[in-house]
């Protein structure tokens, strides 16, 4: 989330889109429930089921699964060619006036530079126009045909509610009522908050969705602003801190970069990522990367990481491509992989294609399972009927299960989706001989580690001279991890203003990120969290809510990174002249020397507004990107591209470009290309989600879970129940060209028939929790059914549109 | 669970005078529909606090679940798509469980001494260890709550917590309910909660919005905030204007002047129903002793 949890009490309107919050995050959608009932919002649900969010919604909206970009899309052309944009701020804090290059193209779907045979795109003409000065050339009176305001309207032009509602099944007329709605938030004083989660992401085309509604947030001048924002609502209580820390393939921890398998050379790794201001007098925060990633190496390898070596640069592994979830299986299904460990994960239930993840298990020679329960991974050999329907004495993998804590058995954070380090305590004592995921791991480590020792092997040195002085080396506690992740001084530290007082002794736990170095005197193992754990103490055990702003932003609980900033971008909260936009919601203000207020500012405190550092100091403009550059893989303005499994024959943007039916830079492998299946064999849109009942695989393994949604079942709409002559209650079959599962139909007028490019699109609901494992009742993986395919920036699966068929039993 | 019986205001089958120099203040849950989303935390709050576990049931084709109230699910959600205007689909969400009646039919039917209680701050408890199964308290309630155990043949509903607000707690289910379509208080502060909450309705079109405390019964400790309170039976029936079933007040009627006999007939009631039902735990348990292995 760009804000938090608490902000969006303050919001005046609510979209509520790629989620449902009241089903999946029921608790923090109390802050719906508040800014409705003292802030006189209006809540808008935009989704292909009337959900449990729809239920409380002010107006609820239907579109096809998938849709989303169409929708959107012609969102932003209804607020260019109304003229309903916060003026002042779209043309202060976004790149409208940056002119674009002259060899950027668009054609018929297919954006410059792409590369059919590899399915990617070159992406050197995705740039600004260059000056000779080094800066990016602007046209601030927006009438240059290349400016990114001229593009963009171009491009988003052929957006109408027509096409719009040809494309989403949304009826027109409800369509141009939400653009009203949306646009009334561009006055100065008004903000829409947009809360999203998996509903956007699990899309071929997920990570453009977002992108496509952070620009109408820019557009509205709805970011930085309290009751504003991208909100993404996790999905898990830590898959903030999991990405924060780095565990996705190509990241270390805070957002910092592996090197590539080119990248051999230290200097060129720093230089590519410390970003040069773009424009005059930007922050370009980026700039400080070899702090961050010096303080990294200190963290991992103190005293082995040095000047000398390059901070211990050969120590990192240099990535040849991304290795996510799917990467991983293609891998192992093609038998590149001999082991597996697979900690808190239950992939054969959470992974697209249960049928291919079994495969790929099956190819394995053995597969560790690090978990609190008894999981379907783990039992992925065992023959369980229809549910899993395996030989045993076909499998040969070995399945180590190794039983772990829950988090309320161990002390430890949790970063929340508002970027909270929040401090939790044990509750109870673990059951059994389960032990924490820290001592588990830490186990393996010592005992590999001393094998190394004893045996060597190719290269020694990163696990020999890795950091690993915790006071029980076998079972690190969770407070030496925070104080190690939070950083502190190993020499002491001068004050750059004044260099006879020190700063922080040699020894002492860090501020923030702004004290780290990049000449190896600080040590931080993740310099988003630095100062979670200062002199001060655990700051992410605060638990003061004392709210003197009335805003929400209760500074004194927790520890929210970066620096306990509540409000991201904040700075845009203000005019240029550092006035705030609604001084009845002021975060931050100018008083004359520095700046301060309800929220910690996000700019460099002492830089006065005449100055002119803009709010969006991570990048390199200073300002935010409606044209998204070379940052995207699959295009710099977000495109509507059918689901890999369409019930359209093509793209209605595109009709005569297969090649832009799908998005053509999201990644198939090979032996997936087979795996699609066609409209005419499975005509009917098929979705997963979760139940406000479950969380996800783990709930069916409780008692009062079980009771509250016992048995595995599937929503469909009235119209198409009675085609094919289903009542509520009966037992069905649902059908994709990967697998088949059984369930109860439930009929539901909350799933309606859509009216789509003249053809009749049924939807069918999906819920994802049931498996074989568990107190509930035995169900089918819903994964089964799902596809292969992943988004072109994070090969996250299509979970949510895909092609099914369903027939009665 | 009983409060202190200076609490207690009337008790069924009972001529004697109940304790009376003791007031507190009149209690209410108020249950905002508009608010609700049906997520079941109150369900399963329920379930914690009192120590109960349903049975895992079927799916029947709704998300209702279990279907209905049991003696173990003092409370059940029930979920219904209504049009009340053409096109505009609404999913009413209604918990479903005793409304602690100010003028309680169970009561009033009950023909065991103490099996049923009210106590001063108007909740309506069942004593079970008083019961004697006949089942007239479902007779007498407008709502069709209580259940009968098959395990113990008595009567069980909704305590209203009485043992949690007896000591200054709200409701398990208010207690948990995130996103505050549960609140409990004094049944003065929970109206005018609810008045506020009807304004904001009516400026968002629902121009019947109201509350739900129905005189017929003397106006219930569990009240509702319904959007459309005019019709209150599109949420899951809920009675328009729910009376005491004529049945039972004939048969108060009948049995007042016959009141001195009541220990005795209550005696033979039991009798009977010993002699009928028999001691039937042992095969009850036994069952259970099989589920344990």
């Amino acid at each position: 989330m760009t804000n938090h949890w608490v902000d969006i009490k303050n919001a005046n309107l609510i979209l509520i889109m790629g989620g449902n919050a009241a089903e999946a995050h029921p608790c923090g959608f109390k802050w719906v429930t508040e800014a409705k009932a003292h802030n006189k919002a209006r809540l808008i649900v935009v989704d292909p089921r009337f959900t449990r969010s729809a239920a409380v919604a002010d107006y609820y909206v239907p579109l096809r699964a998938g849709s989303d970009i169409a929708f959107l899309g012609g969102v932003i052309n209804y607020l260019l060619t109304h003229d309903k944009i916060q003026h002042e701020y779209v043309k202060a804090y976004t790149d409208v006036s940056f002119l674009v290059r002259a060899d950027y193209t668009f054609e018929d779907g297919v954006f410059s530079g792409y590369n059919e045979a590899k399915r990617k795109y070159e992406k050197d003409t995705w740039m600004y126009e260059m000056g000779a000065d080094g800066y990016v050339k602007t046209d601030p009176t927006l009438a240059n045909p290349r400016c990114v305001f001229n593009m963009m309207k171009a491009h988003y032009s052929r957006y109408t509610p027509e096409v719009v509602s040809g494309i989403t099944g949304t009826p027109k007329e409800q369509f141009l009522k939400v653009c009203e709605m949306i646009a009334d938030t561009a006055a100065p004083d008004r903000t829409m908050t947009i809360m999203y989660a998996l509903g956007w992401t699990q899309h071929s085309v997920g990570s453009q969705m977002i992108r496509t509604a952070a620009m109408i947030q820019l557009l509205l001048g709805n970011i930085g602003m309290a009751g504003g924002g991208m909100n993404a609502l996790r999905g898990h209580s830590n898959i903030q801190g999991l990405t924060d820390l780095g565990l996705l393939s190509e990241l270390l921890p805070g957002y910092l970069s592996l090197p590539g398998e080119k990248e051999t050379d230290y200097k060129a790794y720093i230089e590519k990522r410390s970003y040069k201001p773009l424009r005059p007098g930007q922050f370009s925060y980026w700039q400080n990367y070899a702090k961050f990633h010096v303080s990294l190496m200190k963290a991992w390898y103190g005293a082995a990481a040095h000047k000398d070596n390059n901070y211990a640069f050969e120590y990192l592994p240099k990535l040849d491509k991304m290795h996510d979830m799917l990467q991983v299986f293609e891998d192992m299904h093609q038998g590149k992989m001999n082991g597996y460990f697979c900690q808190g994960f239950n992939p054969l239930a959470a992974s697209p294609c249960k049928a291919k993840i079994g495969r790929a298990l099956s190819k394995l020679k053995y597969l560790v399972t690090i978990d609190p329960l008894a999981t379907e991974t783990a039992a992925f050999w065992q023959n369980h009927g229809e549910y899993n329907d395996v030989d045993p004495a076909k499998i040969q993998t070995e399945v180590f299960r190794l039983p772990s804590t829950c988090f309320a058995e161990e002390d430890g954070s949790l970063v929340n989706s508002g970027r909270w380090l929040q401090w939790h305590w044990k509750g109870a004592e673990p059951p059994g001989e389960a032990k924490a995921d820290t001592e588990i791991v830490a186990g393996i480590f010592v005992r590999l580690r001393e094998l190394y020792r004893k045996e060597g092997g190719a290269f020694p040195d990163p696990i020999l001279n890795l950091t690993w002085n915790y006071a029980i080396p076998s079972a690190p506690s969770s407070e030496q991890i925070a104080r190690e992740i939070s950083g502190k001084a190993l020499a002491d530290l001068e004050d750059p203003k004044d260099k006879t007082k020190v700063l922080r002794k040699a020894g002492e736990q860090l501020d923030g990120f702004g004290q780290l170095t990049d000449d190896g005197k600080t040590s931080c193992g993740c310099w988003l969290y630095a100062g979670s754990w200062s002199e001060k103490g655990n700051l992410m055990a605060r638990r003061d809510n004392s709210d003197p702003s009335g805003l929400g932003n209760t500074l004194n609980w927790a520890y929210s990174w970066p620096a306990n900033r509540r409000i991201m971008y904040n700075r845009a909260s203000c005019d240029p002249s550092g006035k705030p936009w609604d001084p009845k919601r002021k975060l931050i203000g100018w008083d004359g020397a520095k700046w301060g207020g309800a929220d910690v500012p996000d700019l460099k405190a002492d830089s006065p507004p005449a100055d002119g550092m803009n709010p969006f100091i991570m990048n390199p403009e200073g300002v935010a990107r409606l044209f998204a550059v070379n940052k995207m893989g699959d295009g710099p303005f977000p495109e509507h591209y059918e689901p890999f499994e369409s019930p359209l024959e093509a793209n209605p943007l595109h009709p005569k470009n297969p090649k832009a039916k799908n998005s053509p830079a999201a990644r198939v492998f090979k032996d997936d290309l087979d795996q699609f299946g066609d409209a005419k064999e499975f005509p009917y849109v098929a979705t997963t989600y979760r139940l406000t009942e479950h969380f996800h695989f783990w709930t069916k393994h409780t008692r009062l879970g079980a009771i509250m949604q016992p048995e595995q079942f599937v929503e469909i709409g009235e119209d198409l129940a009675k085609m094919k002559n289903i009542a509520s209650g009966d037992r069905v079959r649902v059908r994709s060209i990967r697998g088949f599962i059984k369930a109860v139909a439930v009929v539901t007028k909350r799933i309606r028939t859509l009216e789509v490019q003249g053809k009749k699109v049924y939807t069918v609901g999906i819920p994802i929790h049931w498996g074989f494992q568990g107190v509930a009742k035995n169900g089918f993986i819903a994964n089964t059914l799902t596809p292969s395919v992943g988004d072109a920036n994070t090969q996250t699966p299509e979970f949510k549109a895909f092609l099914v068929t369903i027939d009665k039993l | 669970m009983a409060l202190q019986s200076l609490d207690i205001t009337a008790r069924s089958a009972t001529t004697t005078p109940s304790p009376g120099v003791r007031e507190t203040e009149k209690v209410a849950k108020l249950i905002d529909v508009s608010k609700c989303i049906g997520c079941k935390a109150c369900q399963v709050a329920c379930m914690e606090w009192n120590d109960l576990r349903d049975e895992i049931g079927t799916n029947h084709g709704v998300y209702d679940n279990p279907l209905d109230l049991t003696d173990k699910s003092w409370t059940v959600m029930r979920f219904s798509e209504v049009e009340v205007e053409k096109d505009k689909l609404e999913w009413l969400i209604r918990k479903d469980g005793c409304m602690h009646c100010a003028d309680p039919g169970c009561l009033k039917a009950c023909p065991a001494p103490g099996a049923i209680v009210q106590y001063s701050n108007g909740i309506v408890d069942f004593h079970e260890e008083n019961c004697i199964g006949c089942g007239y308290c479902i007779t007498g309630c407008p709502f069709n709550v209580p259940r009968i155990s098959k395990k113990d043949s008595k009567a069980y509903k909704c305590t209203l917590c009485s043992d949690r607000v007896g000591v200054g707690q709200e409701p398990a289910c208010v207690k948990t309910c995130p996103t505050g379509a549960l609140v409990f208080g004094s049944k003065e502060d929970m109206i005018q909660h609810a008045e506020e909450r009807i304004v904001d309705l009516k400026s968002r079109g629902y121009a019947n919005a109201g509350l739900y405390d129905p005189p017929g019964v003397g106006g219930t400790h569990v009240m509702y905030v319904l959007q459309h309170a005019d019709q209150p039976q599109i949420y899951s029936g809920l009675p328009k204007d729910p009376h005491i079933s004529l049945l039972v007040e004939l048969w108060k009627g009948v049995l007042k002047p016959i009141m001195s006999l009541g220990l005795g007939l209550v005696a033979l009631t039991g009798f009977l129903h010993y002699v009928t039902m028999g001691p039937s735990e042992t095969p009850e348990d036994a069952n259970e002793h099989q589920h344990g292995r």
